[in-house]
């Protein structure tokens, strides 16, 4: 139980990153990819089942929303930032 | 109306120069920058100017969608699921409001903004500062033409009040005190607990405009002894449009309603609540509590990086402000030495607030004893990453150095000439 669970909240993490990465404007992507990472490691140490629930419920919906918003970020897509300009020249 | 002509000259002058100072400023920058649209393919400036306003933060935005396209009645129809619906919503953002201020959702009243509200009372004396946020200035200069007396506080050099000073002002005819919880110019904290305390103390209703102090500092309206509070939705990631005024319950605070009509709003302000932006604003409320801790570290982290790279690389850096009761996200420097116009032209490829002050304005003479110095305001908010921080930085410092070698003050300075000796003459 204890190590489907943990492979559970990786993979819903994975899948927050991965969404997240996918936000077309550059402050939604860079504090969604951070608050993201933050919070799951804000909460590792997190035993009681009940509250674990609670918190993975809570990344569900947040999948959900950032699914949501990054379509509707996507319909109106705008210029990019300038120092998105530099970050894709330096990657 | 004893004393109309003599107050409002007096109050004219000393009025004048806050005002001034925020609208001079603005039509400077106006006249310079020569507004127009990005081209298609040209990059977006980074947004440092969290103060004027913020982004919304995408959860608001999905809370408020669904009562843009599906969830779409009018929140005060009695009779169907449509009404019903958009009223739960309404009430439902109430209390979000109410939770991050400490209050009870029945003192909210949701209004079109931070706008300040009249009030008629026996006691006709009004006091505020002079840095208040212009609505609240215009505010007053109205009611001392319907026959208040308003007195507008100096603030000390580090933008904080006197307390004392505001102890001595109050007088027994003192019906109300507004004074903002953080100042949206320079970003000073004022001390909102003990100036509440003093105004109950004494009898006396206190305002406070928290519209860039609600969900970035915890307040909390019974321990500071806050009777009326302006709250801004654009200011804390909500949709524009929408604020809410909170107005005490216990002890009961009159006022007059801004806007007549159906009655809506405990008869406060009339007209159809605005159920989506609403809903933004309670969606907003409840992030920013919950994200406080969050932001704060964050946005205190970046401010101290943002000072520290250019405090170490440029000398003659001020910032203005009391360095301690602060809200860090708003950084205010002045650069001395540098030739304000030419920094302004250069500051395109990051939006940043700038303009000119006016230090130590004579109220007889109208003399200006000071030079004006120019300053620049950093706002950092939730969403300001290191490397906008980092690029914001190196450019302003390249700017800051690059004008420096051009003017001629500098090179005075350099040479060890003290300016304050020179005669300057006039042509």
């Amino acid at each position: 139980m204890a190590a489907s669970s943990r492979e559970h909240v990786l993979s819903l993490y994975r899948l927050l990153l991965k969404e997240s990465e996918k936000f077309p404007s550059y402050n939604y992507r860079t504090y969604a990819l951070r608050r993201v990472r933050d919070a799951f490691r804000e909460n590792r140490t997190v035993e009681d089942p009940e509250v674990v629930k609670e918190l993975l419920n809570r990344a569900r919906d947040s999948l959900a929303l950032i699914q949501r918003q990054v379509c509707v970020g996507k319909m109106y897509e705008i210029q990019k930032t300038v120092v998105e300009q530099e970050e894709e020249k330096s990657a | 109306v004893m004393n109309r002509t003599l107050s409002r000259k007096l109050l004219g002058s000393m009025c004048g120069i806050s005002s001034r100072r925020l609208s001079f400023a603005q039509s400077a920058v106006n006249t310079l920058i020569k507004s127009r649209e990005l081209e298609k393919d040209e990059l977006r400036p980074l947004y440092m100017d969290f103060q004027a306003t913020t982004p919304m933060d995408p959860r608001v935005l999905d809370a408020m969608l669904p009562y843009q396209v599906n969830y779409y009645g009018n929140p005060h129809s009695r009779t169907h699921a449509y009404g019903w619906e958009s009223e739960t919503a309404m009430e439902k953002a109430r209390k979000q409001v109410a939770d991050l201020i400490g209050a009870d959702p029945r003192e909210i009243v949701f209004t079109s903004g931070g706008v300040a509200r009249f009030y008629k009372a026996k006691k006709n004396h009004i006091i505020t500062t002079q840095t208040e946020h212009k609505c609240v200035l215009d505010s007053c200069r109205i009611l001392e033409a319907e026959g208040f007396e308003v007195t507008y506080l100096p603030v000390k050099n580090n933008g904080l009040i006197d307390l004392k000073q505001l102890q001595e002002t109050i007088r027994p005819d003192t019906s109300l005190v507004s004074i903002m919880t953080i100042n949206n110019e320079i970003g000073v904290k004022q001390p909102i607990k003990e100036i509440g305390h003093l105004c109950r103390s004494k009898n006396v209703f206190f305002h406070t405009d928290a519209a860039q102090a609600v969900g970035k500092i915890p307040i909390n309206v019974n321990d500071c002894k806050v009777d009326l509070m302006s709250i801004s939705g654009h200011k804390i990631y909500g949709p524009k449009g929408v604020g809410a005024l909170y107005v005490r319950r216990r002890p009961r605070v009159r006022i007059e309603p801004l806007q007549n009509g159906g009655g809506q709003e405990r008869g406060l302000r009339s007209g159809t609540v605005p159920t989506p932006l609403v809903v933004g604003l309670g969606a907003a409320c409840e992030i920013a509590q919950q994200e406080l801790e969050y932001d704060h570290k964050c946005v205190t982290v970046l401010a101290n990086r943002l000072v520290q790279k250019i405090v170490s690389e440029i000398p003659d850096v001020v910032m203005n402000g009391d360095p301690d009761q602060r809200y860090p996200g708003c950084v205010n420097l002045s650069f001395a030495y540098v030739e304000g116009e030419s920094l302004l032209m250069a500051l395109k490829d990051v939006a940043l607030s700038s303009g000119r002050s006016v230090k130590d304005y004579n109220y007889t003479t109208g003399d200006l004893m000071h030079m004006t110095f120019f300053f620049v305001r950093f706002g950092i908010g939730r969403f300001t990453t290191d490397e906008e921080v980092d690029y914001t930085v190196e450019k302003r410092i390249q700017q800051v150095k690059r004008l420096r070698e051009m003017s001629p003050l500098w090179e005075m300075v350099q040479e060890g000439i003290d300016l304050k000796s020179i005669k300057w003459t006039q042509h």
